[in-house]
């Protein structure tokens, strides 16, 4: 993995989600997004330590995840939009997205019920005899949760190939983590006897590299491993904010937020002409994305339970 | 013929299809030293790789059995106390059972919750005695009672074998009862397929798993009065209306007996079928637990929330247009 590819990843996510943003503006996304922006570097340094067959789970905050391990941005604008030829055929949207194909088992939109999904996931991969990991992916406000405190129970006590990345981007929608967060959120990790590091979450290449030793220790079957990401998120915790204006950051602190982009510290690392190359590049890619999209066909009302039961017979 | 019991149907059932596909394997608390015996003779059998003893972490194992499943396995979870359902009705409802329309038909979840001793147990109070599966029917997760031996098994196979999450409700009234078995005659049970338990041309009384034992002694109690089928559903959800239909055509009166609260609940819904589908001759009637009943300790207390074989004699009755003696 390159700079050059961590760039186009982070590059890809926001203006995947700049463009995102808009179609919600529009009205071509119905309900809203959980916008990714400033948290870039994370999904593209966790995914690029990943093999095409590795598991993530993903969040409400999914869109970032999705796009690093590889699923077509075509198909990603689709399903927000509700089209059938999404990800999920319009069946899932912004919080569900999911590719079987990728090892995408889905975002979640429960904080914190993903990260026993992925421990189970990733034990009967190895149960059924694969090397895979699975990386599951949670912000400041899971570390709360118990059922996912419960899951680092069980990974450790097991030694399950799983990474749990937990992406501290300072609020749990508007709740500071100070607020949140008794004792620390490594701590919560180191209990259960498990490493835990805290990183810079806006650099995708000190992500690859504490990702990729943790992916060497799961594969070695030395168990979990947990990462505190520090990060910050740009834009609102939901579209819904931009009507709301809910006063919970000051334009001091978000300026703050935005001199550490990862975009930029990341397109620092490479020629003005590699990176412009880059960015033509992803915009013609989403561009085409976006217009097959909105090419797309909406589901048939008809089909509106379709996919229901896996094995449906019984209710016919 | 030899006698089996309900409990030993069900772990039969376990360890059968443990032998036959790998990918099946039994978590929950206790499972080892196989506390309430459903999983007797297991961990033994097979080890602690597929007999997997589970901390207390409800939530947290429900959900990895979630994951293993999508991951490919077939895993099948005991909770000894039906409340635990309340605790994990997250993790069933809104996980396993949305994730197949969700992701637009790409994944499976091919998860068993069975729970042995559901409802009363006697003297287990208010947290350990709920018999809720109209919860599960109600969001629409396969939910299965079984009510002989011969049903435990071949509907735990079948639960086991659906690429769905399907919820078994085995209650503690139930477990203990034996039958004569042609253990060669074990076999799959589907899913949604009701049966005449007893057959008769007065009335239909729709029970449930222990019920369908109490209904029939009451049918035989009131075998000179008046001619009562017995039909049990064996699934709460998906509904076998086509099998009930064809009793309630015979019978034209109508009474369910449902070890669950009335409001809502499983007596409700079929009342509400009847009204759509059904003509009666009389109002049809329903006995359950009163609404929103938390089953109470003494033991006399704990009966009188109970729906009763005297209550379903005056059900009865008040369908044939007699009054209760």
């Amino acid at each position: 993995m390159t700079s050059i590819d961590l760039y186009r990843t982070v590059r890809l996510i926001r203006r995947f989600e700049e463009r995102a943003i808009e179609f919600v503006r529009s009205g071509e996304i119905v309900g809203g997004i959980h916008p990714y922006v400033g948290q870039e570097a994370i999904a593209a340094g966790v995914c690029a330590a990943l093999r095409a067959d590795d598991l993530i789970t993903s969040t409400h905050r999914g869109h970032g995840h999705v796009l690093a391990k590889g699923v077509n941005p075509a198909r990603m604008f689709a399903e927000l939009m509700g089209r059938e030829s999404g990800l999920n055929k319009g069946r899932g949207g912004s919080m569900h997205a999911a590719d079987f194909s990728l090892g995408i088992l889905g975002a979640n939109a429960i904080v914190g019920a993903a990260g026993s999904i992925a421990t189970g996931a990733a034990w009967a991969q190895r149960r059924l005899g694969k090397s895979t990991v699975a990386a599951t992916f949670f912000g400041d406000g899971a570390v709360n949760e118990g059922m996912l405190l419960e899951a680092f129970n069980l990974a450790a006590l097991w030694n399950v190939p799983v990474l749990f990345v937990c992406e501290n981007n300072g609020y749990a929608t508007t709740m500071p983590v100070d607020s949140a967060v008794a004792g620390s959120i490594t701590g919560r990790a180191k209990a259960f006897g498990m490493p835990a590091f805290t990183i810079d979450g806006q650099d995708p290449e000190k992500v690859l590299a504490a990702t990729t030793a943790a992916v060497e220790r799961a594969r070695a079957g030395k168990g979990p491993t947990f990462l505190e990401c520090t990060t910050y998120r740009f834009d609102a915790h939901h579209t819904f904010e931009h009507r709301a204006r809910l006063n919970y950051r000051s334009n001091e602190e978000l300026a703050a937020g935005w001199s550490r982009d990862p975009v930029e510290i990341q397109g620092a690392r490479l020629s003005l002409d590699d990176r412009a190359a880059v960015d033509t590049e992803i915009e013609a890619l989403l561009d085409a994305a976006a217009g097959i999209a909105l090419g797309s066909a909406h589901p048939d009302p008809d089909a509106a339970l379709q996919y229901l039961y896996a094995s449906p017979e019984v209710f016919s | 013929m030899p006698k089996l019991s309900y409990l030993k149907a069900l772990n039969r059932a376990l360890g059968d299809e443990l032998e036959a596909d790998e990918r099946v394997f039994v978590l929950g608390e206790d499972v080892r030293v196989a506390a309430s015996n459903l999983t007797a003779g297991l961990f033994g059998r097979f080890g602690p790789e597929r007999v997997l003893d589970t901390p207390l972490s409800e939530q947290a194992f429900t959900n990895f059995a979630t994951g293993a499943a999508l991951a490919g396995m077939r895993p099948v979870i005991e909770f000894q106390i039906p409340s635990l359902l309340f605790l994990v009705f997250e993790q069933i409802a809104n996980q396993a059972h949305k994730l197949s329309l969700m992701s637009g038909g790409q994944c499976k979840v091919p998860v068993t919750y069975v729970v042995p001793g559901s409802g009363s147990r006697t003297g287990w109070a208010g947290q350990h005695s709920d018999h809720p599966y109209s919860l599960f029917a109600h969001v629409g997760v396969k939910t299965v009672v079984p009510a002989t031996p011969a049903d435990a098994y071949g509907l735990l196979l079948s639960a086991i074998r659906d690429d769905d999450p399907v919820v078994v409700f085995a209650p503690s009234g139930a477990l203990g009862f034996r039958d004569d078995v042609d253990f060669s005659t074990l076999a799959p049970v589907p899913l949604g397929v009701g049966r005449v338990a007893r057959a008769g041309s007065d009335v239909t009384v729709v029970a449930l798993g222990h019920l369908v034992q109490d209904a029939i002694a009451v049918a035989d109690e009131l075998a000179g009065e008046a001619s009562i089928e017995v039909f049990d559903p064996r699934t709460v959800y998906p509904l076998d209306v086509e099998g009930l239909a064809a009793s309630v055509a015979r019978t034209r009166r109508l009474v369910v007996i449902d070890d669950s609260n009335r409001t809502s609940g499983f007596g409700a819904e079929v009342l509400a079928v009847a009204a759509e589908r059904f003509e009666l001759d009389a109002p049809p009637r329903r006995v359950t637990r009163p609404d929103g009943a938390v089953l109470p300790f003494a033991l006399a207390l704990d009966r009188a929330v109970q729906p009763g074989r005297d209550d379903l004699v005056a059900a009865i009755r008040g369908v044939l247009g007699r009054n209760a003696k």
